[in-house]
């Protein structure tokens, strides 16, 4: 590779006042909002801001993807993983449009992100110039917030504005276009935190009387349950959250986005709610008389058909957006605010308190789902691998302890339902979009993010191809990710609906496959192995486990296995089917 | 099903590039149709005001402010029924001098109507009126028979009869935010 490597000399920002170009401005500004990692891909709109990123390259880190859709789901998992905004960098045009999907996955799960994008110089905007487009317009529908900055003295008061939006609330991705001009234009360095916004209330405060009706409402309670969803990970809530429940004796339940807030292993862990959730959460819903429910928006994947959902019970809503507040589900106490600052308001007003026997009907439950369902996938003895079996395996073998990515369809929800999460902000997964494709550069912003904790990616044979790139960036930076490729030569999750609603017509989804590990191997570099033998599952685990850099595990799983149990679309909570 | 009604949707924002294409947005994902849009700069200065007259229901309409009210740029948002502010809509009509030398009936409609003549040209004359859209689509009925070059009407523009200022609801806003958050 001939490119000029000569060591960064430039470390320290300048002082206040002195002259700098719009793109050292926009280099600085990150330096000053704490940003270690930038996720991006250069092009010519945004070639000023990339010369400046060169001299400080060892103070932010810059991965470089293969695609920037990539750049924008690997930033997404940073940010989950440490709660603070990824940093997406692309050119304008084509690369501007690559994010919209990464935007709108950020957007309604809630994901804090700031993407730049470099733009054609000010005079040509509307002109159709090369690689022109309305990013403004484009991104608008799925973003927080954005701007389009003209002028390089409007960096570094926008570049705060755009952190303080992104992070703060309910957090969201926030786009800003610069254009070429403003990149090369002079100002005096100057650089202030963003700290109010005049028509921006992030914060509500926490009405106390709210509070001391939820709280009488707990302790009178017989059979409450809790959903916690993200916003308990977003807010920090997940001690609060454990001294509540313990407290009050609650069984607690975690949605899709929420899983790993909670540990699986805890006697009041009780599964996941909603489609493919487990059996307890669900019936139970219809059946307790309070549902309290912290930072999560009543998706239609978790409450199933509305007017028979929860109709019995009390619910206390806790949510810092109040537009979700009686969106979906109407409630009988809603506490709008951030969950951390509501419950320790809420923990001295709540008592000790025992629900022994409903928190053990819980059990019973899950005793019937194991039964059913659980242990036939886990154990299975037919020829084929069951998905259960792999991520099962794993989860033992690495203790609940890993950080674990999903793509999107049938083995997502295997691994929400199997991998039992005993450290917090360990999963990261498309919910809200249910986003192909996001699983393979998602571990690798994941494992940026903690280069220090194993960091596993499991993803199917759809999903993989669809980012597959990624394996590029994953070589380039030498990332130690552990993908695991449960392939099933099937889009697997659309095969199931086909078989269970329209009359096993496989409408245009088995796929014809490559060989995954000569892709990886062979082009990459990066260490495989292909299994279909059950024999050789646990060696292969191991192996995968011990390696020391990236490593790709493609396990060969039963063609049609449908997941179970499952609330068909439009059913009631309480109706799942278990085949 | 419920009732579907005319509301006034008050906006109250940043002046900023882009905003309105914001809100819009926020009506058309729900496929709900802009009847009337008005903006102007408020009297507090740097606020924008847009005045939205949509006909839908309550549930979607308290949806909709709730999504505007979330807009970074938007400060305070409002809807209201039409028995709850003072509205006017301006319309302007071109017809042919002709037609008004030729008989008195324009120049009755014009009194009749309590409109003004804003011009007289040898070519045309120019009317307006202000008042609600049943009174000026009145009018235009009226004058359609005499040759009617042009016609236009203006968005709603609205105050409210509640007396809380703006000024008040954004104090109260301010006061009900932690800003000593984690951030």
């Amino acid at each position: 590779m001939k490119t000029n490597d000569k060591k960064p000399t430039r470390k320290e920002l300048p002082a206040e006042g002195t002259e700098v170009t719009g793109s050292e401005a926009l280099i600085f500004s990150l330096m000053k909002e704490d940003v270690g990692t930038i996720f991006g891909y250069p092009g010519g709109a945004i070639m000023p801001v990339y010369d400046a990123l060169f001299d400080y390259r060892d103070r932010i880190n810059h991965i470089l993807v293969r695609h920037e859709q990539g750049a924008a789901h690997a930033a997404e998992s940073y940010a989950k993983i440490l709660g603070k905004p990824g940093v997406v960098m692309v050119t304008s045009g084509p690369g501007a449009t690559n994010l919209i999907t990464g935007l709108a996955n950020a957007m309604i799960d809630s994901v804090p992100m700031v993407a730049f994008s470099g733009q054609v110089p000010s005079g040509l905007l509307g002109t159709d110039a090369f690689q022109e487009t309305d990013v403004m317009g484009i991104t608008m529908p799925v973003t927080k917030w954005n701007y389009q900055i003209t002028k390089a003295d409007e960096i570094p008061e926008i570049v705060a504005k755009a952190f303080y939006i992104a992070s703060t609330g309910r957090p969201g991705p926030v786009m800003i276009d610069i254009t070429k001009d403003a990149q090369f234009g002079k100002m005096k360095w100057h650089y202030e935190k963003c700290r109010k916004i005049r028509s921006y209330f992030p914060y509500p405060k926490v009405q106390m009387d709210k509070v001391e009706e939820a709280a009488h409402l707990i302790n009178k309670a017989k059979k409450p349950l809790l959903i916690a969803g993200q916003g308990v990970l977003i807010s920090n809530a997940q001690k609060e959250l454990m001294q509540l429940v313990t407290r009050a004796d609650i069984p607690v339940t975690t949605t899709l986005l929420g899983l790993s807030s909670f540990p699986a292993d805890h006697p009041l862990y009780v599964g996941m709610p909603g489609m493919h959730g487990n059996m307890a959460p669900n019936i139970k819903t219809n059946e307790c008389d309070l549902l309290i429910a912290i930072g999560m928006r009543f998706d239609d994947r978790i409450t199933g058909r509305l007017d028979d959902y929860a109709t019995q019970a009390k619910i206390i809503h806790f949510e810092i957006d109040h537009s979700e507040i009686g969106k979906n589900v109407p409630t009988d106490v809603a506490i709008v605010a951030d969950a951390r600052d509501a419950l320790t308001k809420l923990l001295p007003l709540v008592k000790e308190n025992d629900h022994k026997e409903w928190v053990e009907s819980f059990r019973k439950e899950y005793d019937n789902e194991y039964r059913k369902v659980i242990r036939p996938a886990r154990e299975s003895r037919g020829d084929d691998i069951k998905m259960d079996e792999v991520v099962h395996m794993i989860s033992e073998k690495t203790d609940g302890q890993a950080i674990v990515v999903t793509d999107v369809g049938q083995h997502q929800m295997v691994v929400a339902r199997n991998y039992r999460f005993k450290q917090s902000r360990s999963f990261v997964t498309s919910g809200g979009l249910g986003t192909m494709g996001f699983g393979l550069p998602a571990a690798v912003g994941a494992k940026v993010a903690r280069p220090d904790r194993m960091v596993i990616g499991f993803t199917g044979d759809g999903g993989f191809q669809m980012t597959i790139q990624e394996l590029g960036t994953i070589a380039q930076h030498k990332l130690p990710v552990k993908m695991v490729l449960l392939n099933n030569s099937f889009l697997g999750m659309v095969r199931q609906w086909q078989d269970m609603f329209f009359d096993k017509r496989y409408s245009f989804t088995e796929l014809a496959n490559p060989e995954f590990t000569k892709i990886a191997s062979e082009g990459y570099g990066i260490a495989s192995k292909f299994i279909k033998k059950r024999e050789d599952l646990e060696s292969a685990v191991e192996e995968m486990l011990a390696h020391k850099g990236p490593y790709l595990l493609e396990v060969k799983v039963m063609k049609e296995q449908n997941v179970f149990p499952m609330v068909p679309a439009g059913a009631s909570v309480s109706n799942m089917v278990t085949e | 099903m419920e009732k579907v009604e005319e509301f006034t949707v008050k906006v109250y924002s940043e002046n900023h590039i882009g905003l309105l294409n914001r809100l819009t947005i926020i009506f058309t994902r729900r496929k709900v149709n802009i009847e009337s849009l008005t903006t102007s700069e408020y009297h507090l200065p740097g606020v924008h005001s847009f005045t939205i007259v949509i006909n839908t229901t309550e549930s979607m309409i308290r949806k909709i402010t709730s999504q505007i009210q979330k807009l970074v740029d938007v400060m305070k948002t409002f809807y209201y029924r039409t028995d709850e502010i003072i509205y006017q809509e301006i319309a302007l009509y071109k017809v042919p001098t002709s037609a008004l030398l030729e008989s008195n009936e324009i120049e009755q409609l014009v009194r009749r109507y309590n409109a003004r003549i804003l011009e007289v040209t040898p070519e045309y004359t120019a009317i307006e009126k202000t008042g609600h859209k049943e009174d000026t689509q009145e009018l235009l009925e009226k004058l359609k028979p005499f040759k009617l070059l042009e016609f236009v009407r203006s968005g709603r523009v609205a105050i409210t009869k509640p007396m809380k200022e703006l000024r008040v609801h954004l104090q109260e806003l301010e006061e009900a935010t932690d800003y000593s958050n984690k951030y």
